[in-house]
């Protein structure tokens, strides 16, 4: 069930690469801009990189999100899994766990780049990317709850953000310090035991409120 | 007399709640009054000033139940959430109603005591530390709530959505307040808690505790009246609504 879901949506995204790359293209015009921004102050942008990677990740994630259920929202197709999806919250799970494969782990891969334009040290790397990995499922799993609360509401972008962004706020704390304490040659733990965490919890709760959102906006049409 | 399990049971009917519930909005807000009127002339005017910050700690008075009031409401709200989704209780809905654009405002009423006490104690309008932090947070949740409810036009099912948000929320907010504090940071602890006798003399607590029981209380009147005027707005066709506003008006 889940493996034939995940098949269904790997083939739908990977036949409209434009929501692969968009997320991926604003990441990169992201830390273009960031670099613009400092001036070629290579010192100044390596000790905010963390912080900066995280944002970035956090809004590149967003994007995604505005379109994860949107096309089968109009086409119907939404509504017919939640008449044959026993139990609703796998095919939900599905399509959060595509998601992520195009977002939240296509930047974990092409971290490296991201962290060699921001100028972070060669010996952070490894970090940021389990970081990415262990953080970004989170991300995915609580904005698909925002998601598909506001995918009936016309130019729902906005208010997507608005319902999504506090709730990443533990995330963003617990990534950019981890990652930051990398970068500067302290070995923590502790955060990326967190980061683990907030990612374990929100797979065992977050795909029955996602579930129990898609099942109310469908009501409204 | 009712069992608990009776009352609750009738609490789900909006006309019981609008027959029944006059006098206890009434009890509420004379409590309020009486407990805020006491406990703020106490705390304004009577007790003692601190050695240190003088004055200006007496915004305490104030800050304390608002940020007590600010988290208390949204778990209020969460608890409507379940009520909502599970029983499908038309009151929670109202609650779930309500008590978003109360929230939203006794939240910015901590954060601005805050400030305005932070200037002269801290040096400082604003620091992004743990408490403050988390305040401000919850914010963003209420007004994400707020937000929500107004983009769906179908009152039910704007009803259902804020509802699975409350619950999300609610069951973020210790991890967002405990993330944010990880940094701690400038805000002393809690002043008051329920576990531990407080570190002030009494002649400084006691007014703070009348407030506190003041403005839980004031919430009360104000969930309760609230709640009528929801019944009368959605029920408004109904032929007991008529009846009532009749006999009332007479």
């Amino acid at each position: 069930m889940f493996a034939a879901q995940f098949r269904r949506e790997w083939l739908c995204v990977a036949r409209a690469r434009d929501e692969i790359l968009n997320p991926l293209a604003f990441l990169f015009l992201g830390v273009l801009l960031f670099a613009m921004a400092f001036g070629g102050d290579d010192e100044a942008l390596s000790a905010y990189a963390p912080g900066i990677v995280w944002v970035l990740v956090l809004l590149a994630n967003l994007m995604s999100l505005e379109i994860l259920f949107r096309r089968d929202f109009e086409d119907g197709t939404l509504e017919q899994f939640v008449l044959l999806a026993r139990p609703p919250f796998v095919a939900v799970l599905a399509k959060v766990a595509v998601q992520w494969c195009v977002t939240g782990f296509a930047i974990t891969a092409l971290a490296p780049l991201a962290a060699l334009m921001l100028s972070m040290p060669p010996e952070a790397v490894p970090m940021l990317m389990l970081c990415l990995l262990l953080g970004t499922p989170a991300l995915s799993l609580l904005g698909a709850v925002g998601a598909a609360l506001t995918v009936g509401v016309r130019k729902g972008g906005v208010l997507l953000a608005l319902l999504v962004l506090p709730l990443y706020l533990p995330v963003l704390i617990f990534g950019v310090s981890a990652t930051a304490a990398w970068a500067g040659g302290a070995a923590e733990w502790a955060q990326i035991y967190w980061l683990a965490g907030f990612t374990m919890l929100a797979l065992t709760l977050s795909p029955f409120a996602v579930a129990a959102a898609v099942k109310i906006s469908l009501e409204e049409c | 007399m009712l069992t608990f399990k009776q009352f609750w049971h009738r609490l789900g009917s909006p006309k019981w709640f609008y027959r029944m519930s006059r006098p206890w909005f009434v009890a509420f807000a004379v409590a309020a009054g009486v407990l805020l009127g006491v406990g703020l002339a106490w705390g304004l005017a009577f007790a003692p000033p601190d050695y240190q910050q003088g004055d200006s700690f007496r915004i305490i008075y104030v800050h304390v139940p608002a940020a007590f009031l600010a988290q208390s409401v949204y778990i209020v709200l969460g608890a409507a959430g379940v009520l909502l989704l599970v029983w499908r209780m038309k009151m929670a809905d109202m609650v779930l109603e309500t008590m978003v654009p109360f929230g939203l405002w006794i939240t910015a009423l901590a954060l601005f005591t805050g400030a305005v006490w932070g200037r002269p104690t801290w040096g400082t309008w604003w620091e992004f530390d743990g408490r403050t932090t988390s305040t401000l947070v919850l914010l963003f949740l209420y007004f994400g709530l707020y937000a929500l409810r107004q983009a769906i036009p179908r009152a039910e099912t704007a009803g259902r959505a804020c509802a699975v948000l409350a619950i999300v929320g609610t069951i973020n907010i210790p991890i967002i307040k405990y993330s944010v504090e990880w940094w701690t940071t400038l805000h002393q602890g809690a002043t008051f808690t329920l576990t531990e006798p407080p570190a002030m003399p009494p002649v400084m607590w006691a007014p703070l505790l009348v407030n506190v029981v003041g403005a839980y209380c004031l919430f009360a009147a104000n969930l309760i009246a609230q709640l009528r005027n929801a019944v009368l707005r959605r029920e408004g066709g109904a032929q007991w609504v008529r009846d009532a506003v009749a006999a009332e008006a007479a």
